[in-house]
């Protein structure tokens, strides 16, 4: 047995040592919010949070993790409070949605980083995440949208 | 979850409870063509067939027919029905309709979501739902107080009679055994309150917190997984396989050969992978062996030596180009695209002896319930199709090649398969966007007028395979689109297309034939305004004054771009098209530094006739516009020895957040009926940016992608 930290739970897991992340947690942990969609670190649809950084689950085997904490789209609120889960419901961002826990995910270790992003730090931020439906335009807002309501929020 | 998003078949099975006891509540289908049938009813094999449900505990769910693929059907179908049922868009619940006549798209002639049909299909189907069910429980609260439906209002779900009250569900029992009405008045568009009215929609919050359940996401009791290798040449089968290794392995329950491919059947899905990977598979190529693109090429060139079929004829192009002071000619080739839907195809298939369950992301509940009973050897009856949310469709999930190899699994094991498609399988073994070689003349007089247009069209035919009926004796209709409706002012007309089957299949990509269509022709008008001297909106403009729809998203899109204004060193590109009974035009702003290409505004304006939700037609011409901006610029799947090339995103390239230009939308107000939104922006787009490059470089693009012509972004 494996033992990790997700979402501020320690669960423990049969799956082998080699198992990618994104596996562990959709199949042996049933947290299917992360998605995959390439396998290969090239979508970005299965990013989480190892310990605040954004990480591509799809090429972290479970052996990997170690005592970091990781977070999913299902513990990055409990309640869709975080800013950029309120941004995104504001602006409507989503259409088919698949991609969007790996922008939420992206999005939030973005600013979590750099309170206030401009446009090229949204860039290259949010340029390992494809939207095959074409968001990408009000993702921007919605970071910028985020952003703002982060500084309301500190103020 | 969002308290709007019924998934994973629950409270389907509610209804299924609430049918059979068919007390309680309301539950209304609605018949095609007018005909009735009783309120509350059961249909065959006890699967009742609704539009909407009214329960005692005032709850409302509308059964969407059309599959929620990013589009917004689920919100915007669900706003016509509140808007005759006159109750707030939030206070329905959505939940995917089962497989039904009742569901049948009119447009389409199956259940099938597809072909932007969705409004102008459902466009009446759920208002006239709304009031007949408004109109059920006006008459039940008229007979309970004695009082004629006239003197009583309808507010928030509740009935009124001055200061009385009687709420949707208190009346619901008594509205289910009443006669669901034939007669019926719909709300004009001056009345509407919710339809046209931007929204947000019901199912984002349960795309934010992970709850949204896709194809990928369905577990069932029991539930194994299933990984699959197919054969890597397109058409090819399974000749046999030794998987004596891969059985010994962690978890792995069984291996599965099916047709084309093989099953590992495993507790969990890596470990199915893994397993995969140990399988010594022989493969039969087939007939595609040797397939390579350049054989493809040469294979539709030939064929276009040939007369093809006329679509379009008038006056007489020939003898006019014969007799024509100035005649241009060009050749456009267009490669093959796959859809590469973010969600991979998948399937879970839970096969009994005695009936099936498949849940899949499906664009078609008629043809996948047909496929996964022959698969398992069950009537179609006998097979319940539970629609989850679709990871993407884009034409990919019209096909139905993801389920027989799930239920083949499924039955293999006796439990839940949930099969899942690798990136590259998906990207390797897609039906191809079809590709295309046309030839185009424009001929001139001595005066300089345009008078004839010639367009040969060569090509495979996509409904040749799935609905041979439709050209037993007609042309495809969906390979000669933006071809055939040739909007400009010419005497001499003609359109041709000559079928050329290719040895593999192709499918519907989102805009199907109008992406390649209008690529061509709005490219070469835009040569043969080069050629007349003329500036290309103003050719196009003096080519349209029988067409006010067309000129009026053309000036729009022009005047909003500012077109012939752009800053120094920037260039422009105008292109326009009416597809699915939706007219656009759009003017791509870029510039060029040597080879590198930076586009810095697209304008885009609409007229799709009555819109139902202005903020998801923003969504959808934004989307579709990036969608075809990615295939011009990058999108091309090659062959060879009857293999794709292409595996993963590194190879077939996505549009990315930071190459995703400013999309400036432009939605004109129209009384004319809806049309379909989800396609036309994909199909504009490229001729609008290729023209803006021959602006930019005099170069002009006949071959997509543009990568191909040595053209980078920057």
């Amino acid at each position: 047995m494996v033992t990790l930290t997700v979402n501020g739970k320690t669960l423990e897991t049969d799956a082998a040592p080699d198992t990618p992340l994104l596996w562990v947690l959709r199949d042996h942990l049933g947290l299917t919010g992360t998605k995959f969609g390439c396998g290969a670190a090239l979508c970005g649809a299965c990013t989480v949070h190892l310990d605040g950084q954004p990480v591509r689950s799809c090429q972290l085997a479970l052996a990997n993790v170690g005592a970091a904490k990781v977070t999913t789209i299902e513990g990055l609120s409990a309640d869709r409070s975080h800013a950029v889960q309120k941004a995104w419901l504001e602006l409507d961002v989503p259409q088919c949605g698949y991609c969007q826990s790996g922008q939420l995910m992206s999005a939030a270790a973005l600013l979590a980083q750099n309170p206030a992003p401009s446009d090229a730090d949204i860039d290259t931020a949010m340029a390992g995440n494809i939207c095959r439906c074409g968001t990408y335009n009000r993702i921007r807002k919605a970071v910028h949208r985020a952003a703002e309501m982060l500084k309301a929020e500190g103020a | 979850m969002n308290a709007n998003l019924a998934q994973d078949g629950t409270s389907r099975r509610d209804l299924l409870k609430l049918g059979a006891l068919a007390g309680g509540g309301l539950l209304l289908g609605i018949g095609l063509g007018g005909c009735s049938k009783p309120a509350a009813l059961g249909g065959a094999g006890g699967q009742p067939v609704a539009w909407l449900r009214i329960g005692g505990d005032d709850s409302i769910t509308v059964f969407v027919d059309k599959s929620e693929m990013g589009q917004g059907v689920y919100t915007a179908l669900t706003q016509l029905l509140a808007e005759e049922l006159g109750v707030a868009l939030e206070a329905i619940r959505v939940e995917a309709a089962p497989v039904a006549p009742e569901y049948v798209n009119n447009l389409l002639g199956a259940q099938i979501t597809g072909g932007s049909t969705s409004i102008r299909d459902g466009f009446e189907k759920l208002r006239k739902a709304g009031a007949q069910a408004r109109t059920m429980l006006l008459q039940a609260a008229a007979t309970h107080w004695g009082v004629a439906p006239g003197e009583l209002r309808i507010d928030g779900g509740a009935v009124l009679h001055g200061k009385e009250r009687l709420s949707y569900g208190a009346l619901a029992e008594a509205a289910a055994k009443l006669p669901i009405p034939k007669e019926i008045t719909l709300k004009p568009a001056t009345e509407f309150t919710l339809v046209g009215k931007p929204a947000k929609r019901i199912d984002t919050a349960a795309k934010l917190d992970g709850s949204a359940t896709y194809g990928i996401d369905v577990k069932l009791p029991g539930m194994l997984h299933g990984a699959i290798a197919q054969c890597p040449t397109l058409g090819g089968k399974l000749a046999s396989f030794d998987g004596s290794a891969a059985e010994a392995m962690p978890g792995v329950k069984k291996i599965v050969g099916v047709g084309n491919g093989v099953v590992v059947v495993a507790d969990h899905y890596w470990q199915a992978r893994k397993a995969l990977e140990a399988v010594k598979i022989t493969w039969d190529p087939g007939a595609n062996a040797n397939l390579g693109s350049q054989g493809i090429r040469s294979r539709l060139r030939n064929a276009a030596t040939r007369e093809g079929r006329g679509v379009r004829a008038d006056g007489d192009a020939s003898a006019a180009i014969k007799t024509a002071a100035k005649v241009v000619r060009a050749t456009y080739d267009l490669p093959l695209l796959a859809h590469a839907t973010l969600e991979p195809q998948c399937c879970t298939a839970d096969v009994r002896t005695d009936g099936a369950d498949i849940h899949a992301p499906t664009q078609t509940q008629t043809i996948a319930q047909a496929t996964a009973a022959a698969a398992a050897g069950l009537k179609p009856e006998q097979v319940k199709i539970h629609t989850t949310l679709l990871g993407g469709g884009f034409g990919r999930r019209l096909e139905v090649d993801v389920i027989p190899a799930a239920v083949l699994a499924s039955k293999a094991v006796g439990k839940p398969v949930k099969v899942i498609w690798s990136r590259e399988e998906d990207t390797t073994h897609d039906t191809y966007r079809p590709p295309a070689h046309d030839e185009v003349v424009g001929a001139f007089d001595a005066s300089g007028k345009l008078v004839a247009w010639k367009l040969d069209l060569t090509g495979p035919s996509i409904t040749a395979r799935m609905f041979p009926p439709v050209v037993a004796t007609a042309v495809d209709p969906f390979a000669v689109e933006a071809a055939a409706n040739f909007p400009y002012d010419v005497p001499n007309v003609a359109v041709n297309y000559n079928r050329e089957e290719i040895g593999i299949d192709v499918g519907y990509w989102r805009s199907v034939s109008h992406a390649l269509n209008c690529f061509v022709a709005e490219s070469f008008v835009d040569e043969l305004a080069h050629a007349a001297a003329q500036d290309p909106y103003a050719f196009r403009s003096g080519l349209l004054r029988k067409q006010p729809r067309f000129k009026r998203v053309l000036d729009e899109a022009a005047s909003r771009a500012g077109w012939g204004k752009a800053p120094a060193g920037h260039h422009q590109g105008i292109a326009l098209m009416e597809g699915y009974g939706t007219y656009m035009a759009q003017v791509v702003e870029i510039s060029m530094r040597g080879n590198q290409l930076a586009i810095h505004r697209i304008t885009c304006a609409v007229d799709c006739g009555q819109m139902v939700n202005p903020n998801i037609v923003d969504q959808q011409v934004e989307g579709s516009i990036l969608f075809g901006l990615t295939a011009a610029l990058w999108g091309e799947i090659t062959l060879a020895k009857g293999q794709v090339q292409q595996r993963n995103f590194d190879s077939y390239r996505m549009l990315r957040l930071p190459e995703a230009p400013r999309i400036d939308v432009h939605l004109l107000a129209s009384g004319e009926a809806p049309g379909g939104i989800g396609e036309p922006g994909t199909a504009v787009v490229g001729p609008a940016l290729a023209n803006a490059i021959f602006a930019a470089t005099g170069k002009r693009l006949r071959s997509l992608p543009i990568a191909k012509s040595g053209i980078v972004t920057a």
